[in-house]
């Protein structure tokens, strides 16, 4: 307080202060008017953009369709709901895809942790870009190029078939499990990063004390690593998780005839052109989402993002 | 009670929504008087005379009907389109009839080769306009069995101008697949020996395909129409598609996937069109393909112009030239189908032709079931029953898949 007062009062005894210094007092004494000015942009976007689309969707959910002439008729009702409750069908495919996405976040995880802590602890300081780089240089081919490639690998006679071919196995073929690795290849450095920063983070000196104490390797790893990165696991996994929920494109790629939730909306958007029955299907990732972050906050993983 | 209410009030708001054809249109103060099949036809003006092209004209397309060259340096009318009109053609591919209603209702195409499962839904909506047969020269030589069709004029007004027809077919590979199948039995057989090979058409529409065989190997069920199913009728079209999908490797509808997914031999048997199996073979993959002695379900195309369409003149340009002798036997060749031009049979390369697609044989084509919209007034003249509508179709297919 004392410092400023003193600067008002240099400014004050200075022959009339420009105009960009007069708006700086006035924001620096409206915490509140500056607190507005820099939110409004983003709120901006986030409100109307974000938010806005989220309840478009919610509201398109309670109208129907003509169904032969494809237009929407804006009249309230639950039937969009209630088909995708009496359906068992409906039930089936939002409980694969739950399945796919959680099979997608363990198998990640399973791969996730020890080549981040490989990263983090392991190599060389020096080596760490370049492993990191090697982790995010996937990243950089477009989505479909890698799913049409795994299509190849995995098409009868491909990379698959001819690698298992001499212990006796043959590749998984098109469907669910090839669903489920190719995700697993998509969303892995979504695992790795926050898990790489989290054991950064983790100092060496508790993995010495705890070897010092005569705790085994695995031992440290149970009582030392895991809680102290839990949270980036958990982190780690709300992106894995909510990527696979929704993705609809590697499913029709190598899925074969497997759909899951995100087909069911494409098809219904894009081929039958029920758009609110699509959107009262959208609303079963989105309310899974929710409690998924739910969960996760109690954690305090969202802090880690 | 509560879940009575929500039923009735769901019941309720169905029963508004079939008859909200009607209400909307006359709402928007575009309605005339009640077409065939139950429906209100917008009022649309049909343009009276033609302008000068706007330089370009974008369509909504089945696949090998706007090709350009890109697949086959031979195949090619669209370049010549262009120099000739001056109007650069954008094509977008759709790989079914539920995607090019949803396409051209965005208002950001001109012209569409609708089937016609597509076209009255096109025309019911408003989404295309009666198109002017005088502006399009080539008009007068196209079949008559083509003309003023239930699923291409209403009321004796024309909505489009007829680009050919055509049959779904069986395609195999021969070197998998032994004895050749002549029957779609071989695709619906529960015990078939290519169990998770088999592949079918990713649409709704497909449960036609079912529906037709079931015509034949169950005539106790009484079906005349594949489009004009009543309840038990289409529960057992649909049981037959459930008992299918043990057999299904991957359903199609992107068509290079299926020429990929045969290549592989990830799929050795399934339905698909003539235009999927000339790519196939082109890829070098032993494919043959056959229409099985039940006969087929198939496609009678219209092209037909938006009613929002921005480049209207070169619409119609785009209309004439395709059906113009030259430019209509090199796709019909092309995709596999039967003409619409008459004078494009002296035009193939093939001169036979027109012969072996049946171009105009009226008998041949009585077998093949055009793709028609299901409604629930039945297509087939039942008074005594209702048949099932499109939308049950869409949601049985999502059900069929599971």
């Amino acid at each position: 307080m004392d410092d400023d007062q003193g600067l008002t009062a240099v400014a004050a005894a200075r022959p009339a202060p420009g105009p960009r210094r007069r708006a700086a007092a006035v924001l620096h004494r409206r915490p509140r008017l500056r607190l507005t000015l820099l939110l409004s942009a983003p709120l901006a976007w986030l409100v109307p953009g974000y938010l806005g689309a989220l309840a478009a969707i919610f509201l398109t959910a309670f109208w129907t369709t003509d169904t032969f002439t494809g237009e929407v008729v804006h009249q309230y009702t639950l039937a969009n709901f209630q088909t995708l409750w009496d359906e068992p069908v409906y039930r089936t495919i939002a409980l694969r895809s739950v399945g796919v996405a959680a099979a997608v976040t363990l198998i990640d995880m399973a791969i996730g942790l020890p080549m981040a802590f490989a990263m983090a602890k392991v190599v060389r300081p020096r080596r760490r870009p370049y492993l990191v780089v090697a982790v995010l240089a996937p990243l950089w081919a477009p989505y479909l190029v890698k799913a049409y490639a795994w299509r190849v690998m995995l098409a009868h006679g491909g990379l698959a078939d001819e690698v298992l071919g001499p212990f006796g196995l043959s590749g998984p073929g098109y469907g669910l499990t090839a669903t489920v690795l190719v995700l697993a290849y998509l969303w892995l450095p979504y695992m790795i990063l926050p898990v790489y920063t989290g054991l950064e983070r983790l100092p060496d000196s508790l993995l010495d004390a705890s070897g010092d104490l005569g705790a085994r390797p695995l031992r440290t790893l149970r009582a030392v690593v895991l809680p102290m990165v839990f949270p980036s696991l958990v982190a780690g996994s709300v992106f894995t998780f909510s990527l696979s929920l929704g993705d609809y494109i590697t499913v029709k790629i190598v899925g074969g005839r497997t759909q899951l939730l995100g087909n069911v909306v494409y098809d219904n958007v894009g081929a039958a052109n029920n758009l609110p029955f699509a959107a009262a299907v959208a609303t079963i990732p989105v309310v899974v989402m929710l409690a998924y972050l739910a969960a996760a906050r109690r954690t305090g993983a969202l802090r880690e993002l | 009670m509560w879940s009575t209410r929500v039923a009735l009030a769901a019941t309720a708001a169905l029963a508004i929504g079939l008859t909200g054809a009607c209400g909307d249109g006359d709402s928007a103060g575009k309605a005339t008087g009640a077409g065939q099949g139950g429906f209100t036809v917008p009022k649309i003006a049909a343009r009276q005379s033609l302008g000068a092209g706007e330089g370009r004209v974008n369509l909504v397309a089945w696949a090998g009907y706007a090709e350009d060259g890109s697949n086959d340096k031979k195949v090619d009318w669209v370049h010549p389109f262009e120099k000739q009109t001056g109007c650069k053609v954008n094509t977008k591919i759709a790989g079914t009839s539920d995607e090019m209603v949803t396409l051209m209702r965005t208002g950001e195409y001109d012209a569409v080769s609708a089937s016609g499962d597509a076209s009255l839904r096109l025309i019911a909506s408003g989404t295309v306009a009666p198109v002017n047969t005088a502006l399009v020269p080539n008009y007068a030589d196209v079949f008559p069995g083509l003309k003023l069709k239930p699923w291409n004029s209403v009321n004796g007004v024309a909505y489009g101008i007829p680009h050919g027809r055509g049959a779904n077919l069986l395609m195999w590979r021969s070197d998998k697949v032994r004895p050749a199948p002549t029957s779609w039995g071989a695709v619906f057989d529960a015990n078939s020996p290519y169990k998770g090979k088999v592949t079918g058409y990713d649409s709704p529409i497909y449960i036609a395909d079912a529906a037709l065989y079931l015509m034949s190997s169950r005539p106790e069920l009484g079906i005349k129409n594949p489009y004009a199913l009543d309840q038990k009728q289409f529960d057992a079209a649909v049981a037959l598609l459930k008992t299918q999908r043990g057999l299904i490797g991957e359903y199609w509808s992107d068509y290079t996937k299926e020429v990929q997914a045969f290549k592989s031999g990830d799929s050795v048997l399934g339905t698909t069109w003539q235009v999927i199996a000339n790519l196939a073979k082109a890829e070098k993959a032993p494919v043959e393909v056959a229409l099985p002695k039940e006969g087929s379900t198939g496609w009678s195309d219209t092209w037909m112009v938006g009613a929002k369409a921005k480049n209207p003149n070169c619409a119609y340009k785009w209309m004439d030239w395709i059906v113009s002798p030259k430019a209509n036997a090199q796709v019909a060749e092309w995709f596999g189908e039967a003409p619409a031009n008459a004078r494009a049979c002296g035009l193939t390369a093939d001169r036979k032709f027109c012969d072996t697609f049946h171009a105009t044989d009226e008998t041949y084509f009585s077998k093949v079931r055009f793709w028609t919209t299901p409604i629930a007034q039945c297509l087939d003249g039942r008074k005594d029953v209702k048949c099932v509508d499109y939308s049950k179709w869409t949601q049985a297919w999502t059900t069929i898949k599971g």
